[in-house]
């Protein structure tokens, strides 16, 4: 139903091409621009009340127009009239919440229509200013360009070897940061093939403004032949390669047949970077101990079960409440 | 200046109450500062990195003694105020006095716990965890060793003034700075030391 | 540390900069030798404790901060203008949008919202000063200490350049490893420990040192806005203290808060940052709020419409301002359930400040409205404010902030929200209160024309941006290629900053010119107002009322006028005041240095200034100061003389 109201309002808005948030390409982007357009004309609303109220007082109440005795009189308020300008806000954003938290969760799982689908998984780190692609699956690996295939689910788990990034591909949908110390995962899918800007939008030092790459989507079958042809032609990436690629500020692209996450897990399950301490500590401190010479962290070191992660992240929350409770 | 003779001291002027209220007030930020440290230390308590955890490093005999000495401390400011309240200047003198020896002794005792923690290994740099351990002990201690030359220099103050408008103020308002660092010690003492120890 | 790397060099800007401060810092020098004014500044000015010579010294340094926190914006829309333009390099970019956005917001907007306080807030509840008038200049001094000490990192050590909001692990040791940061987390760690000091000062001031019959329910709004922003202040500096705390134990003594490895979290600063950042924005806006309730009603000749509602919604955005932070950070990667809350609260803040906008507009209803300076600014503001209100609506739906976050959609919204909230009131309110401490007003004709570049300039230079951002640019670039189709927008928005640059220009030179030629008012009354400030002689003499006025109402002054009870009834007495003192600004010298000190790890000169802070909180605390008694005689003689009589 929403749904229908959205595509609505989307055909008399096509005006809006130009604006790449609002030219979406997948359904995950193509709900964010329906959010966006409905709240754009309800606020267009609040907008058009305000201003034609604020006309009126302006253009009637001037002193040049008023009586040269006119002597404005004594108002209190008035219960109803305040009454109504609480109520009707509050409709409002009751509305806008039920948008809110349906399509935040809409754009939070496989969008529908692809449940059934299993998705491909692409690992996406970045290091300094550069974007790393990696195919568990396919067993690639690319740099500063992603390969997609149309019409099926993707799972980008993202995490960063430094600052904190966000990853973000406009006419796909929405951006997540990529964080040191955890995973995060973004469903994407693209509907028509095409060349998408891709970027980090989150400031991460000096080459910042140069972190883009392309997102490339073709359909299932142009994807399995690019992905034969990388098998036959590209090289292994080797562990030293790939360190000597993160130290790199900025690189060109490159496209590899075995991924980093062989010899350099992403800081998921039990290599996120929380630590109990205890006892599989003893287990891994021989291989913390050569990494911390490197300026590039290891993640392996640290343990700890993905369920105690989430626990984790609750904790941060209530730890944040407390502060305001006070 | 006008003095409403019915009210204590410490009270009586119109700038003695509102020094009083502002007081009150910089403890308010104070429980807010203190809490957040206390958020810090609860997100990042199990956050322990390669060092060791609060139950391998927590020792429950020097933090009874610091609990002790710290509350005694709460009781005897209390009893130096009720005898400024009475007028006695020696007595208050003596309970003043008692208070920063107990006081001394608690940052003494503290002081010793760090320099175990340290030659353990345990030190700032070791975790996230002993980090936040070493910053709230450490900002909770800083405000002890503050206490102790504040309320050493109130001590020469009454004993060359004996009471007035100043320095009943004064007195009071470091009692309650006194009693506010032992009810965040009370607080550390189970959020730190007895968590860590279960 | 050699000396190549304690200046910065190799700029020519920088270069220029340093002549220019050390010609304009000879020139004062100078000056003041020369005119034999070092005495004069001293007596009247470093050494005051008067509310209203403090409120000033804030509103000048405010004022000078505009203008560096303006260039820094200059030189970003010059650098962003054309595509690939190379005016400034990545790194210098990245300093300056740093240095922008913490100069505007704590040592601009703070400090000139502060000022005002300073200034109108115990002159509106009838009191002689603040609670503390010591602890007043004591604020002041460590407020211009953290600003001045974070403005020398410019040209000694380098600024800092990981954003305003210093997330890390960008602004660690091993991602920023000059000192800028070290600037960052010392400087504002000063100030704030000042600000935390005005809060307390001004909650004592307003809740135990109104007038007579003047109830909580009678306070002008102005005062309502204050109280619960010290409220705020109180509640949410602490954090940014420990959050500056931490962030200088993890750069300076290699603690592990915010670390990638060793189990530190990067995202607990995010959320301590935000926990204070957001009620911050609040501290900044409600004042606001209440200089546009109190110009709006004068220059309507009405009463403020909705009283109790206007307070109510005050004091729930205060509260709700304490439960939005993680509207910063939805793309971290929290579930549905903690963003959905998140937006629900965040967009609840709507809802009060709409309560607002309507009072306002029906106060504006039926009343004879004039058209002055303030009031254009406080009209301006409702417009133009909206905008701000329902786009930050828009982002605090968190599916659709996946879309505008980090974007120059979100840069426009809260300049939308910053500028005619707290610019334009700051400056509404300098030239409303500004006849009160002077005793003229600024030109009228010239003040009008400032304003209509600024409003108009304003608009030219931030509309664009909403479009930039769904177009995809996001902020903090340096530089964007032609391809992007950016350019053509940016072009108008860098067009539209050297207008804004033009517009304040023009304010300077009203008040330079109504310095010089603008007629005295001997009346005291200029606007024909209605709260106290205004029922007392202008310029306020320094015990601000002959005698205490005794208060029956709300606007309390526009009733007598129209022959309502009288304010002043008891006979003059002699007057208690504070005597000026030298220690704050001592004690604001040494915490210059200490925080100097500190930013380099010179620990010894640190130590030793540390030992020079404790030494003047000993001189403070065995010091006997009672202050002095004004007789009678003399304020009669003032009295008379502030009438325009001859003596």
């Amino acid at each position: 139903m929403l749904l229908a109201v959205f595509t609505a309002l989307l055909v008399l808005l096509t005006g809006c091409n130009s604006l790449t948030v609002l030219d979406p390409k997948g359904p995950v982007a193509k709900t964010q621009s329906n959010v966006i357009i409905f709240s754009m004309l309800v606020m267009a609303l609040v907008l058009l009340v305000v201003y034609v109220l604020y006309i009126y007082m302006l253009t009637k109440y001037r002193a040049s127009k008023a009586a040269p005795d006119y002597e404005p009189p004594h108002v209190e308020g008035s219960k109803w009239l305040e009454i109504t300008w609480i109520a009707i806000p509050v409709i409002i954003v009751t509305v806008l919440s039920v948008v809110t938290v349906r399509s935040t969760a809409a754009v939070e799982t496989v969008p529908e229509g692809y449940e059934d689908q299993k998705p491909l998984v692409i690992y996406a780190a970045s290091s300094n200013w550069k974007w790393h692609f990696s195919y568990p699956e396919e067993g690639i690996e690319t740099v500063n360009y992603v390969n997609i295939p149309t019409h099926r689910p993707v799972e980008f788990r993202l995490y960063s070897y430094g600052p904190i990034t966000s990853f973000w591909v406009p006419q796909l949908g929405g951006q997540k940061y990529a964080m040191s110390d955890m995973v995060n995962k973004l469903n994407l899918v693209a509907e028509h093939p095409g060349s998408y800007m891709g970027k980090n939008s989150n400031f991460s030092g000096e080459g910042f403004a140069h972190m883009e790459f392309e997102a490339l989507a073709m359909s299932q079958g142009e994807y399995d032949k690019w992905v034969k042809e990388v098998k036959e032609t590209a090289p292994k990436l080797t562990e030293q390669e790939f360190d000597s690629l993160l130290k790199e500020s900025h690189v060109g692209r490159k496209t590899y047949t075995s991924t980093h996450l062989e010899f350099r897990p992403a800081p998921e399950g039990e290599n996120a970077g929380h630590n109990h301490g205890g006892s599989e500590e003893a287990d891994h401190s021989g291989h913390s101990e050569t990494d911390h010479s490197e300026m590039n962290m290891d993640h392996s070191e640290m343990n700890m079960d993905h369920s105690e992660m989430n626990m984790d992240h609750t904790e941060t929350e209530d730890a944040g409440h407390e502060t305001h409770g006070n | 200046m006008k003095l409403d003779n019915t009210l204590p001291l410490e009270y009586r002027s119109e700038e003695n109450s509102n020094r009083i209220f502002g007081f009150w007030l910089f403890l308010g930020a104070e429980i807010v500062l203190f809490s957040t440290l206390f958020a810090v230390y609860l997100t990042l308590w199990n956050r322990t990195g390669n060092g060791p955890s609060g139950h391998e490093i927590f020792e429950i005999g020097p933090v009874l003694i610091e609990t002790f000495l710290l509350l005694t401390s709460s009781f005897t400011i209390g009893l130096a105020i009720n005898s400024m309240r009475q007028g006695f200047k020696k007595a208050t003198l003596v309970f003043f006095l008692i208070t920063l020896l107990l006081g001394l002794g608690f940052l003494g005792v503290e002081i010793m716990e760090f320099v175990t923690y340290v030659h353990e290994g345990a030190t700032l740099q070791t975790s996230a965890f002993l980090s936040s351990l070493f910053v709230l002990l450490g900002t909770h201690g800083a405000h002890v060793t503050l206490g102790l030359l504040w309320g050493g220099g109130l001590m020469l103050q009454i004993k060359r003034e004996g009471f007035t408008l100043d320095t009943a103020n004064k007195s009071f308002i470091f009692s309650l700075y006194w009693h506010f660092l032992d009810v965040v010690w009370i607080f550390i003492f189970s959020f730190v030391y007895l968590k860590g120890l279960m | 540390m050699k000396w190549d790397e304690f200046f910065v060099t190799g700029e020519p800007m920088i270069y220029g900069a340093m002549v220019s401060i050390v010609v304009a810092t000879l020139a004062i020098i100078i000056g003041l030798t020369y005119f034999k004014k070092w005495g004069y500044l001293w007596r009247e000015w470093l050494t005051t404790v008067d509310h209203k010579r403090i409120g000033i010294m804030y509103i000048i340094s405010a004022l000078l901060m505009l203008f560096r926190g303006g260039v820094d914006g200059l030189l970003m829309r010059a650098q962003l203008a054309v595509p690939e333009n190379g005016l400034l390099d990545g790194q210098h970019y990245n300093e300056i949008f740093t240095t922008h956005g913490v100069i505007m917001i704590l040592f601009m907007a703070m400090p000139f919202v502060i000022g005002l306080m300073n200034v109108v807030v115990p002159l509106q509840i009838g009191a002689r000063d603040v609670a503390f008038p010591r602890l007043n200049a004591v604020s002041f001094w460590l407020f211009f200490a953290g600003a001045m000490l974070f403005n020398i990192s410019f040209v000694i050590g380098g600024s800092p350049d990981a954003g305003w909001t210093a997330y890390f692990p960008l602004a660690s040791i091993e991602f920023s490893p000059t000192v800028g940061n070290n600037y960052y987390s010392i400087a504002l760690q000063i100030a704030g420990i000042g600000t935390l000091m005005t809060g307390v000062n001004f909650i004592a001031t307003i809740l135990k040192m109104r007038a007579p019959g003047m109830t909580l329910m009678r306070m002008p709004m102005f005062t309502w806005s204050v109280l619960i922003t010290c409220v705020i202040i109180l509640f949410a500096f602490p954090v940014l203290t420990v959050a500056l705390a931490l962030m200088m134990f993890d750069r300076m003594f290699g603690s592990q808060f915010f670390t990638m490895a060793n189990g530190g979290m990067d995202m607990l600063w995010a959320n301590l940052f935000w926990v204070w950042g957001h009620p911050e924005v609040y501290i900044v806006i409600l004042p606001a709020f209440g200089i546009y309730s109190e110009i709006i009603s004068t220059f309507s000749r009405k009463n403020l419409y909705g009283y109790k509602s206007m307070v109510w919604s005050m004091i729930v955005i205060s509260l709700l301002s304490f439960v939005v932070w993680a509207h910063h950070f939805y793309t971290m990667g929290h579930g549905v359930m903690v963003n959905g809350i998140f937006s629900i609260t965040t967009m609840a803040i709507a809802i009060p400040t709409g309560v607002k906008i309507f009072n306002w507009l029906f106060t504006l209803h039926k009343g004879r409205i004039e058209f002055t300076t303030p009031m254009l600014y406080s009209l301006a503001f409702i417009p133009i404010f909206t905008i701000g209100g329902v786009t930050g609506v828009m982002l605090a739906m968190a599916s659709a902030d996946y879309q505008y976050h980090n974007t120059m959609f979100l840069v426009a919204h809260f300049h939308y929200v910053l500028i005619p909230g707290t610019v334009f009131a700051v400056i509404a309110g300098f030239y409303y209160w500004f006849p009160k401490l002077f005793g003229f007003r600024l030109n009228e004709r010239q003040g009008k024309l400032a304003f209509w570049t600024i409003a108009i300039s304003f608009n030219v230079t931030f509309l664009p941006l909403f479009f930039l951002g769904l177009k995809g640019m996001t902020r903090r670039m340096y530089t964007y290629s032609e391809s992007t189709g950016f350019g053509p927008l940016n072009l108008i928005a860098s067009i539209g900053s050297v207008g804004l640059a033009i517009g304040f220009i023009l304010l300077v030179y009203n008040i330079y010119w109504s310095f010089r030629y603008a007629p005295r008012d001997t009346t005291g009354d200029p606007w024909n107002a209605r709260t106290l400030e205004w029922s007392t002689h202008s310029p306020v003499p320094e015990y601000n009322f002959a005698v205490v006025p005794k208060v029956n109402g709300l606007d309390p002054f526009w009733e007598a006028k129209k022959g309502g009870p009288a304010l002043y009834e008891d006979k003059i007495e002699e007057i208690h005041m504070p005597n000026n003192s030298g220690q704050p600004v001592i004690l604001g010298i040494i915490f210059f240095f200490f925080g100097f000190f500190m930013v380099f790890s010179w620990w010894v000169p640190a130590i030793v200034a540390g030992i020079g802070v404790l030494v003047m909180l000993a001189v403070r605390s065995f010091e006997r100061d009672h202050g002095r008694h004004i007789p009678v005689k003399e304020i009669l003689e003032t009295e008379s003389r502030l009438r325009g009589e001859q003596v």
